[in-house]
């Protein structure tokens, strides 16, 4: 049964049946999905979602799909991890790591949304799906497309490693190399799904596919022992995850889930070499400015964010703040968190631990505020980010091993 | 100056169903004007009423952004294309 009553438009409320659909016919602005919250208040209990599988279909009321999921049926349901060595290191008591990087079944948070977008695929009967990325979203779709026996025609810039191509075509989908950087292949990409009437999940299934993000909101409150925390820092590209986040939370409250209601401070991180939401916060505008992006964190890197007027609205509404760390930093703070929490995370995540430091050390974040920082994908995608000491090389000989030991061990 | 521009399909109800109109025009602000003369109402869809573009369309002359040139004063050289396209999600992530 769905909860699901339609469509509606972000800027003109203008109504929409549910259908394969990008935008407004009206003013082009992003559609959102409407949900009977009466109806879903009377059946969604703490005891109903304690008593389902730890997946993001523990909320499936408050997911836009109406019949049962078919694929990725294992999806969310990842590790809030109590990270005291790290709180320790940056000074932050009871601080927490929402742990995508081992989401399944392609290790980021880009899992949430395509489950949900290529499930509302096969509901709507669609002959085939698709998607522009460099990375992450490729990897989900063409294996969720896989799982659902759907063909995938994902759009890559044409001067991609060769290992994220592979991550991707293993899948057996089409991969289609764009001359052309990332937003070339994206203006292609909402030319085709115009054209063609499949389904592109960024594009004509974008309704659906955010809601997937809600999830990230409602795991996190769920984990905490149904409350929202006090700072939440969540590292942003097109600005979607972190409002569909804070939505998630707010959702929880209004069905009366949450003992308090939301007070979470919504903290937004970017690289320095594309930041155009964090550059927004800061000077105090909605108004993003388009960057052409140069950075390490190539998973961050859209100059063009289609949620960054919504992104800076959340942000600013709930008393956060935007910031943006180097190239350096980045990778200072994916070796901090591997080496004080044992998590491996990509780009992304040095990104939002970088910010949290400097945050703190604004005190904006404070010592004893309840703080989650959002890990969304996984180091082991991004390993040239990183320059690491080669390991040292020795015969087979006990002595050459006694000498190490004693070296490494002075210098430690 | 004969400058032909790319209508993206949920604007082609406006353009009555054309997808590539050519304008006569030196600049984006010039092109908006043309095809408003030629549609009405089709200018009011792009431009706030401030006349500033709406966030969520993009107009690329060739391949580069407006925005990164001098937005609806941007020059068109001859023989460039213009192409509106609707802002979309990324997808990098």
């Amino acid at each position: 049964m769905s909860f699901v009553t339609g469509l509606s438009c972000r800027e003109c409320g203008r109504q929409y049946p549910k259908r394969l659909i990008a935008g407004c016919q009206e003013c082009f602005a992003p559609l959102k999905v409407e949900y009977d919250y009466e109806a879903i208040g009377k059946v969604l209990t703490r005891d109903v979602i304690r008593s389902r599988d730890n997946s993001i279909w523990r909320y499936r009321e408050l997911l836009p799909i109406d019949g049962d999921p078919q694929i990725g049926l294992d999806t969310g349901g990842t590790p809030l991890v109590r990270a005291e060595r790290l709180g320790n290191a940056i000074g932050i008591d009871e601080l927490y790591i929402k742990n995508d990087s081992v989401n399944f079944p392609t290790l980021s948070f880009k899992d949430r949304v395509t489950a949900v977008a290529i499930n509302k695929a096969l509901e709507f009967g669609l002959q085939a799906v698709g998607c522009a990325s460099t990375g992450n979203l490729a990897n989900s779709v063409a294996a969720n497309a896989a799982a659902a026996g759907l063909p995938a025609w994902i759009l890559i810039p044409d001067n991609l490693e060769a290992a994220k191509v592979n991550a991707t075509s293993v899948y057996g989908s089409h991969v289609i190399a764009v001359r052309g950087n990332y937003d070339d292949v994206n203006r292609l990409c909402s030319q085709i799904a115009d054209h063609y009437g499949w389904g592109f999940v960024n594009v004509n299934l974008r309704p659906y596919y955010g809601d997937g993000s809600k999830s990230f909101g409602y795991e996190i409150a769920e984990q905490l022992g149904w409350r929202a925390p006090d700072a939440i820092v969540v590292p942003m590209a097109g600005g979607s995850l972190i409002t569909k986040t804070h939505f998630g939370m707010k959702e929880f409250e209004s069905l009366g889930l949450l003992d308090e209601p939301v007070r979470t401070k919504i903290f937004g991180a970017q690289a320095t070499g594309c930041n155009p939401i964090t550059a927004a916060v800061k000077s105090g505008t909605r108004k993003i400015r388009p960057v052409k992006p140069s950075t390490i964190a190539k998973s961050l890197a859209i100059g063009s964010p289609a949620d960054g007027y919504y992104a800076v609205e959340v942000i600013t509404e709930s008393g956060g703040w935007g910031e943006d760390v180097t190239d350096e930093e980045i990778a200072e703070n994916i070796q901090l968190l591997a080496e004080t929490e044992g998590i491996y995370t990509e780009t992304a995540g040095g990104v939002a631990l970088g910010v949290t430091r400097k945050l703190v050390a604004q005190g904006r974040i404070k010592r004893q505020d309840v703080t989650v920082i959002a890990n969304t994908g996984n180091g082991l995608k991004t390993q040239d980010a990183l320059t690491l000491q080669p390991p040292r090389t020795i015969e087979a000989k006990l002595a050459e091993f006694d000498a190490a030991v004693h070296e490494l061990s002075v210098t430690a | 100056m004969t400058t032909r521009v790319t209508i993206p399909t949920p604007l082609r109800r406006f353009t009555a169903e054309d997808a590539e109109i050519d304008v006569e025009a030196d600049t984006i602000s010039e092109i908006l004007n043309e095809l408003d003369q030629k549609y009405p109402g089709l200018k009011a869809r792009l431009c706030e009423e401030n006349g500033e573009l709406r966030r969520f369309f993009n107009i690329y002359v060739d391949e580069e952004d407006v925005r990164f040139l001098d937005d609806l004063q941007t020059k068109v050289p001859a023989g460039a294309e213009v192409s509106i396209i609707p802002a979309i999600s990324g997808g990098r992530f």
